[in-house]
């Protein structure tokens, strides 16, 4: 209390931030970035470690052997696959019950807001099968869930046949302490979203479901298996799921740890461990490895199956067995063990998978960076917001003619009125609000008056809502008297910087990526613009940095970094598909990531456009 | 005047109007910031099924109301939220009146002390003119009405709306004078809510200040003016306790409320400084500790009566800050009755020191309640330490916040009397500190 209650201190430290404030404000960024690109280095990770005690080691003795029976069970399944023309119910259901599972199936339909362009989907229609194993050791109170999407073509079918392979070879196992649910479900996401609403009775999205007739206990962890070749070189992990959540990292390391007894290839982000990180090279590599994964949290978009678990507080990954041109390759056996040993080592939680990390960056299977270490990064950069908005209190009760111990000085400007400030905050709001509502909203109408699909019609309706805005609200306030003091900007910039900051500070603890890409971009221009100098700089960098160029830019980023570069137009291209899907993953899945940047991310950036714009 | 306080009781209703009819009513209701087990609405409609089944409304652990909120919910339960509007519009007209009486009084009193030359020549600059009062029980009435935090309890139907709307008619009756009008106001808001209690010394000095009765411990007036008051008082509990009697028939309702209140057993988080601790604390220890934590609402009115006595409405809004900090099931909505008085002392803004930090501590810890809520139970990321963390520094907000008050009121006083411009003995610019 000493510092802010001693008036001479409280001097120092108000002369401390507006003298040094530039200074400050830009030693913050760099320390910030310099943080943030330390994050990959390898001394500053730490070794991950499983902390469940139940699966404290691999000793597991797997004995499984029928990988060939699973592979008999995939060609099955493609060939009736293919005349049912979708996901062959009858023979799964007929399968699984002669494995000796308790079967039900469950129907869902679901129609989307607008048509999907790059899945072609629309109206879609499916069915759920799943298998209960029912524990011959428990009360069927917890359960484990293996799934695999029953995908379109030719994809998954050995991960189908292995699935049904591990059932059969389970029901002849007496130590199951949970029961196990072997899950094919059919339009991944959606289907997976249908049976999860379904298993837990809730209905969070419009989706129509039948009504779920068996259930096992509550769900403790969940698998997803991809994979559609009959050998694989190696699995890769993935771990994003909806809005940036993550799964306890005690089930990565468990099968990190699997992989390893097995001498199974494993990569993460379809990276592979290099083994000179004390290199720069090596450094490169894990930089650019949790670059990839931070680029796909921050998306909010579920990457694989599993992605959909997490919002029900269930522990979930997804593999995805690879089939590259290396020169070595498993077989199903091997695949098969892995997961039984991962199965049985989850069989024994006594608890809720919660020793470990939820939050975390992984610059290589082995490593992490937890949030206390990565926090800081985006803190550096929040430290520069407030400062920013220090210097303009401490300016505007200068002005306000009030000396820092309560003695008045001098005649005071007019304030500005609460009118003039509330009516860019409110177009500004009232423009997010039209971003949200009206593309999917007035897609009949475009359709109607122009020749476009409906998807185009959603993505070209936001995309000109967006652009619109800035024409829009720095037109408005100049009518207004009184608007045209210093006093007025910078009452309206110090409102949008707090108002950023906070922001970011919420976004950050819910989605760490998301928080620091805005971050990154927004902050320095935020912190720097103001209706003196040079302008039309300032709105240029203003452009260059709007939540939208930030998507255009990661696009373009993720394509780099994944070695698959994409020319300017494929960007676009991948651009308007990016908005299209973000917009659908909010309708179908519940992703905040298309609400927040409409409600607050782009009107808070509105403002400082309006900044700008002062007159 | 009266047509922008109808153009605010306007807006306010709509805006209330349009939530209760959103999809977003359902889910304010839920949040544990906004309802507590005292008053949540889903927890009346309880109570009420429990009496129309002949049930006791007390006999589980399910209803911790009055039964006198419950009887009257019972007539108006399908019109719960009309009568939630109206209660807010009442409970800002009632500050509006209130404050606009006080200023009056204050004004008039101001003007007797600068007759009588009690103020420092150079003090003048501080005294309050009448253009700047004008607004004030204007902004008073806005301040409460468009309050995000009154409109979340206004549309989660918490009956923290009904307390706040009993405190506001005892505030308005002991400024009017009206002495039994104040003792039966302040008896019902003890009756709801029990922590009430402690504004019995400032309605009873302002009281005594309005009848010119001096305050000493030899005058028999003030004895006597003293003992009427608390009679009146304990009368009017009596009453509403033995009618609460006879309309259930049994005692159930003290230990189930009041007990409830005191002893503090459902440990849901809050927004208080409760929940945690006795979540932690071993069970041996957790009745000195309840003592400990309830004796910090009883005891700050006793230092706090004797610094300012002279000012009984400034104590009464300290006081109702310190309830609603201290209070063992705080909710939103009791902040928002001491917020709303805070443009009262807006004279006091020139010597703030900390608004701006706090106000910013206060809006972010605000807003991160339901992110850190949704981390922990929803995500299951978080545990309830985050959620705490915030729980504190929201409370350690309100603090700086009182205090910053509490200082400037001292501060502006001690400049009245002194002068604005202090020296030294040596003649050399002097500045106070306070450490």
């Amino acid at each position: 209390m000493g510092l802010l209650s001693d008036p001479n201190r409280r001097q120092a430290l108000s002369r401390v931030v507006t003298q040094l404030n530039t200074p400050l404000c830009i030693i913050s960024y760099l320390v910030g970035t310099m943080w943030f690109l330390g994050l990959a280095f390898q001394p500053f990770t730490l070794r991950s470690y499983i902390s469940e005690n139940s699966m404290g080691s691999t000793m597991v003795e797997e004995q499984f052997v029928s990988g060939e029976r699973g592979l008999s069970y995939a060609r099955e399944f493609a060939a009736h696959k293919k005349s049912a023309g979708g996901s062959p119910v009858a023979w799964l259901e007929r399968t699984m019950r002669g494995l000796g599972l308790e079967v039900y199936s469950q129907s869902f339909v679901r129609t989307l807001p607008f048509p999907d362009e790059t899945t072609e989907r629309f109206m879609v229609k499916g069915t759920n099968v799943y298998g209960i194993l029912r524990a011959p050791r428990a009360a069927s109170t917890e359960s484990l869930v293996l799934s695999v999407p029953c995908s379109e073509g030719q994809n998954n079918n050995q991960a189908v046949g292995l699935l049904l392979a591990l059932a059969s070879y389970f029901r002849g196992q007496i130590y199951w302490a949970k029961d196990i649910i072997f899950l094919v479900n059919e339009h991944d996401l959606i289907g997976m979203e249908a049976w999860l609403e379904g298993y837990h009775d809730v209905n969070v999205t419009e989706i129509k479901s039948s009504v779920m007739l068996g259930r096992a206990g509550a769900i403790q962890a969940a698998v997803s298996l991809e994979m559609s070749s009959d050998v694989i070189t190696s699995f890769d992990l993935v771990v994003e799921g909806l809005n940036g959540q993550l799964p306890n990292l005690d089930l990565v390391n468990l099968f990190y740890a699997f992989c390893q007894k097995n001498t199974l290839l494993c990569t993460i982000q379809g990276k592979l461990q290099r083994t000179d990180f004390d290199t720069f090279p090596g450094y490169l590599h894990s930089l650019q490895t949790m670059l990839i994964m931070m680029l796909k949290q921050g998306s909010g978009r579920p990457q694989g199956d599993h992605g959909l678990f997490l919002r029900y507080h269930i522990e979930a990954i997804t593999l995805r067995g690879i089939n590259s041109f290396r020169q070595y390759k498993y077989d199903m056996n091997t695949v098969g063990k892995t997961l039984e040993g991962m199965f049985r080592k989850l069989n024994n939680l006594s608890e809720r998978l919660h020793q470990s990390y939820f939050f975390y960056l992984l610059p290589c299977l082995s490593r992490f960076v937890s949030i206390g270490i990565y926090m800081p990064a985006i803190g550096f950069f929040i430290l520069i917001l407030i400062l920013r908005s220090l210097d303009l209190w401490i300016k505007l009760r200068r002005s306000d003619g009030t000396a820092e111990d309560g003695v008045m000085d001098t005649e005071q400007d007019p304030r500005p009125g609460i009118l003039s400030l509330a009516t860019p905050i409110v177009i500004c709001h009232a423009t997010g609000l039209s971003l949200y509502y009206l593309p999917v909203m007035s897609q009949e109408m475009a359709t109607d008056h122009f020749p476009v699909s409906e998807s185009e019609a959603v993505v070209l309706t936001a995309i000109a809502i967006y652009v619109a805005g800035l024409a829009l609200p720095h037109n408005t306030h100049r009518v207004l008297s009184g608007a045209g003091s210093d006093q007025g900007w910078m009452t309206l910039k110090l409102i949008s910087l707090l108002y950023l900051a906070v922001l970011l500070g919420c976004i950050s603890l819910i989605n760490f990526s998301l928080g620091f890409l805005l971050a990154v971009t927004i902050v320095p221009v935020a912190a720097i613009v103001q209706p003196t100098g040079p302008r039309a700089l300032y709105a240029l960098l203003l452009v260059l940095i709007t939540p939208a160029t930030t998507l255009l830019g990661s696009i373009f980023l993720y394509r780099e970094l994944i070695e698959y570069p994409v020319s300017l137009l494929e960007c676009w291209q991948l651009f308007l598909q990016a908005i299209a899907g973000g917009m659908l993953d909010h309708y179908l899945y519940g992703s905040l990531l298309f609400p927040f940047i409409a409600f607050f991310v782009y009107p808070c950036w509105l403002q400082l456009w309006n900044v700008v714009f002062w007159k | 005047m009266a047509a922008p306080l109808v153009l605010v009781v306007l807006v306010a209703v709509t805006v209330r109007a349009i939530l209760f009819r959103s999809s977003l009513a359902e889910f304010i209701s839920e949040r544990v910031e906004v309802v507590s087990p005292l008053n949540s609405w889903k927890r009346v409609v309880e109570g009420m099924a429990l009496l129309d089944l002949g049930v006791s409304p007390y006999s589980g652990d399910l209803f911790h109301e009055t039964p006198l909120i419950l009887y009257l919910f019972h007539f108006l339960v399908d019109y719960a939220e009309i009568v939630f509007m109206i209660t807010d519009a009442l409970t800002a007209i009632t500050l509006y009146l209130a404050v606009k009486d006080y200023n009056k009084l204050m004004f008039k009193k101001q003007k007797l002390l600068l007759e009588l030359k009690r103020y420092s020549q150079e003090g003048h600059d501080l005294l309050r003119v009448p253009t700047e009062m004008y607004y004030v029980p204007l902004k008073v009435a806005l301040f409460y009405l468009l309050n995000p935090y009154t409109v979340l309890s206004c549309v989660a139907k918490s009956t923290c709306v009904i307390n706040n709307a009993v405190i506001a008619l005892f505030i308005l009756a002991t400024v009017k004078g009206s002495r039994l009008l104040s003792a039966v106001f302040l008896s019902v808001a003890t009756y709801q809510s029990l922590y009430p209690i402690t504004l019995l010394p400032p309605a009873l000095l302002y009281l005594l200040q309005k009848e010119f009765i001096p305050i000493k411990m030899k005058s028999p007036s003030f004895w006597l003016f003293s003992c009427q008051y608390c009679s009146m008082y304990l009368g009017c509990l009596c009453v509403l306790v033995c009618h609460s009697f006879f309309l259930l028939n049994s005692w159930d309702f003290i230990p189930s409320i009041y007990g409830f209140i005191l002893s503090v057993p459902d440990l849901t988080p809050n927004i208080g400084l409760f929940w945690y601790f006795f979540a932690e604390m071993f069970e041996h220890f957790s009745l000195f500790f309840v003592c400990v934590f309830q004796i910090n609402v009883f005891f700050y009115i006793v230092p706090l009566t004797i610094k300012l006595k002279d000012h009984p409405m400034f104590l009464m809004f300290m006081q109702l800050a310190v309830i609603s900090i201290f209070k063992s099931y705080p909710t939103v909505g009791d902040v928002a009755l001491y917020m709303a008085l805070l443009p009262m002392w807006a004279h006091l803004s020139r010597f703030l020191r900390n608004v701006f930090i706090v106000s910013c501590m206060l809006i972010v810890c605000t807003l991160l309640f339901p992110v850190l809520w949704h981390l922990w139970i929803y995500a299951g990321s978080a545990n309830s330490n985050f959620y705490y963390a915030i729980t504190l520094s929201f409370n350690v907000g309100q603090i700086l916040l009182v205090s910053d008050y509490f200082y400037a009121f001292l501060r502006r006083e001690y400049h009245l009397h002194h002068g604005l411009y202090l020296t030294k003995k040596d003649g050399t610019e002097a500045t106070l500190v306070l450490k």
